[in-house]
């Protein structure tokens, strides 16, 4: 039975670059969120310190979920820049 | 908790079901080809994908289930929320593009892709079908303990009306109008948390809650003169007291009322009598709320802070976002500990205070043993890493949300829509944290039911704003149930019937099996929620996480990033994900305590949560097996392109 991808998908040459990226951005999240797991895990107590008016949890906790945010718009922002200079160099190739 | 239906609420619940059925009319004749069904056409904008992910994503789980929890247990319940959060950075860095790129309808697509194995597409499809269940019945059972409170119907008509109300959305227009629905609800569920979060801040904190939910209780303590033995003295001598009732740890007096009895906890420590609230389950089947049914309204909302700002009696005025949390932090809070003791042929269940510091419930350990100082062992530990980690990979590995990267043009729309979704459900969760913390100290907590805490805290404010919450409440679980039903029924009609039996279909009866079978699935939803009625069901969700980051994760990361996968590793890896997953499930204490209810049985595993075991396990399998059956001739690119 014929099956063919969900879109006439059209290589934007783009793709090894974002993989690679994606993966390495990936890495850059686990680290921080393994260390946030690892603190809460092994030593709670460390979650209590003050930072400011709130307390380590708090800040790491929302700071993680900013972390995240802002890696997605980077990331985001790199991929279309990519596509970007793939779509124009595919323009003046054919050209 | 007596809860009264309000007309308001009635009245928005009933505009958003015939805005629902308009949706899935409108768009039902523009859904004939199984394009449209399956992937509503594959032309939703980004941005509405994006919104439509949370709307998906956050059923009521999320919502009532992590205000609750973080309402009884503090930071610990938000603990859930960044897992959940967090799992998404695995979907946009690692998922979003070349699932788009590799599938058409389904996520067993997409793993096919390369090899077009009969023993992938049943495998993966029985592993979305189990994984959605799994999820389906929270949804449902959330469904029918809503209704009950909030429109004033029984239980099992609020799983009927959501049945139905899902199956007329799936069955007219699928993914089409599934998709609006998840975009209207996702959207309203952020705009109200806000506002509702605003409210919390503009509220500040009072030691006596200050809410339109009726005058908070003034909870007062008897002074205890002397003890000796069993018996008390009161300062008081005209309190009688009835009867005692002692558990391992903590000593009860029943005290008889003008019309009902009352318990208190003997708090040797202070000398005093504290009061409890309890439920009675009694012999011949009625249930009795401090002594009273139901309809008396005894069993009063609970939720404050007994000292805020070195003060055992004030009110805060308007405070900041980092000030609500020190106020937080440096005061003192009343928690609820929770006791199951016999009286006679009675079972009660009583709920005494527990004066916890701010700065513990702003910590992780009140619900997850976590300190070794507290007797929390490795595998408390281990147990707890396990949590997160299925959290974490879990949400990529959840078919209901990998079939919509279908809905969009291209693999960067799917991208965008991933970091959309980002945005909306990271700044939802981090609205958790304040709803749950505001319903904590300000009376909206029902001790019979802490899934209410979120729209008991939205009623504190007035009735307008807790009718649209309760409204939203409903919403979204149509959304997340449409969702699942989508998923199962690409599951059954496209990847079972047409890919690996081979059922030779026209594009017409291909969309009418997709609609048979979400009728089908639809009523299996219904029987399972009317089953399911009033069994604590919260860690399903948990489970679909862990089963969906075992089953199917590993398998899609090492066929997109190993060259050397092979269709029988790829089938090796989810059998042995989805058996080594729920095995753990099946055999762990929470299973054993909650679903069993068998008493005094200590499971064999050391673990409830399966993932940090059955995770590392399906990766092995896939490379062992893979290496194992590797043919010679294997295409060196993977399919990431990397």
């Amino acid at each position: 039975m014929e099956h063919g991808t969900s879109t006439e998908w059209v290589e934007d040459g783009a793709s090894e670059y974002k993989a690679k990226l994606g993966v390495r951005m990936f890495i850059m999240f686990v680290i921080v969120y393994t260390g946030f797991i690892l603190i809460n895990s092994l030593n709670p107590k460390l979650m209590g310190i003050d930072i400011g008016k709130v307390n380590l949890a708090f800040f790491y906790g929302i700071g993680l979920i900013i972390y995240a945010l802002i890696l997605a718009t980077i990331y985001n922002y790199l991929c279309t820049k990519k596509e970007n200079e793939m779509a124009i160099k595919n323009q003046v190739n054919n050209k | 908790m007596k809860y009264e239906a309000s007309t308001l609420a009635v009245m928005i619940f009933l505009a958003i079901v015939a805005f629902v059925l308009f949706i899935s009319y409108y768009f039902a004749k523009k859904s004939q080809s199984s394009d449209s069904y399956y992937k509503a056409g594959g032309n939703i904008h980004w941005a509405v994908n994006g919104i439509a992910f949370a709307g998906d994503y956050l059923s009521a789980a999320s919502f009532l289930g992590i205000v609750g929890m973080i309402s009884m247990v503090g930071y610990d319940g938000f603990l859930y929320s960044i897992g959940y959060l967090s799992g998404w950075i695995v979907a946009l860095f690692v998922v979003a593009e070349p699932m788009k790129k590799l599938g058409k309808y389904t996520f067993t697509d997409a793993l096919d892709s390369k090899f077009n194995s009969k023993g992938i597409q049943l495998f993966a499809a029985l592993s979305t079908l189990i994984v959605s269940i799994f999820y389906l019945i929270p949804q449902m059972v959330g469904a029918g303990s809503l209704i009950e409170p909030l429109l004033g119907i029984p239980y099992w008509w609020g799983v009927i009306i959501v049945g139905t109300l899902v199956v007329i959305i799936v069955a007219t227009a699928g993914m089409k109008s599934t998709t609006y629905v998840q975009f209207l609800k996702g959207g309203l569920l952020i705009i109200f948390s806000m506002i509702i979060t605003i409210m919390i801040l503009r509220n500040g904190i009072n030691t006596t809650p200050d809410s339109q939910n009726g005058d908070y209780h003034q909870f007062v303590e008897l002074e205890v003169i002397s003890i000796s033995g069993d018996n008390l003295v009161l300062e008081d001598d005209l309190v009688v007291i009835d009867r005692t009732i002692k558990t391992e740890n903590y000593w009860y007096v029943v005290i008889p009322g003008d019309e009902y009895e009352t318990i208190w906890e003997v708090d040797q420590e202070h000398m005093v009598l504290k009061e409890t609230l309890f439920i009675t389950d009694k012999a011949d089947g009625s249930i009795l709320y401090n002594g009273a049914p139901r309809e008396e309204a005894q069993f009063f909302l609970v939720g404050h802070m007994s000292e805020v700002d070195g003060s055992s009696d004030t009110s805060t005025g308007p405070v900041g976002v980092f000030e609500f949390i020190q106020l937080i932090k440096e005061g003192t809070l009343v928690r609820w500990g929770k006791d199951v003791v016999h009286d006679g042929d009675d079972i009660i269940t009583i709920f005494y205070q527990i004066e916890t510091k701010g700065s513990d419930v702003l910590v992780p350990g009140l619900q997850f043993k976590v300190d070794p100082a507290k007797g929390a062992t490795i595998w408390n530990q281990l147990d707890f890493i396990s949590l997160m980690l299925a959290l974490f990979l879990g949400t990529a590995g959840l078919p209901h949300i990998l079939i919509r990267y279908y809905t969009v043009k291209s693999p960067a729309a799917a991208r965008k829509s991933t970091i959309i979704a980002i945005l909306a459900i990271g700044f939802f969760y981090v609205l958790t944290m304040f709803m749950g913390l505001g319903a904590m100290v300000n009376g909206s907590i029902d001790l019979s039911n802490s899934n209410m805490s979120a729209p008991l805290l939205a009623k504190g404010f007035g009735i307008f704003i807790f009718s649209i919450i309760s409204a939203i409440a409903f919403a979204t679980v149509l959304g997340t149930v449409s969702g699942l039903i989508v998923a199962s029924s690409g599951a059954v009609a496209h990847d079972i019937m047409d890919r690996f039996l081979n059922i030779k279909m026209t594009d017409k009866q291909k969309v009418a099996a997709g609609k048979i079978t979400a009728i089908v699935v639809g009523i299996i939803a219904m029987i399972l929620g009317i089953l399911f009625q009033g069994m604590n069901v919260s860690y399903l969700v948990g489970w679909a996480f862990a089963v969906a980051a075992s089953a199917n994760l590993p398998a899609i990361i090492m066929v997109l990033f190993w060259k050397k996968t092979t269709a029988k590793g790829v089938v090796a890896s989810i059998s042995v994900g989805l058996l080594s997953s729920m095995l753990i499930i099946l055999l762990s204490q929470t299973t054993i305590d909650g679903i069993y209810h068998l008493v005094d049985v200590t499971s064999i595993v050391p673990i409830n949560n399966p993932a940090i075991v059955s995770v590392p396990l399906a990766f092995i399998t896939i490379v062992v097996v893979s290496l194992l059956t590797k043919k010679k001739d294997d295409k060196t690119e993977t399919l990431a392109g990397v």
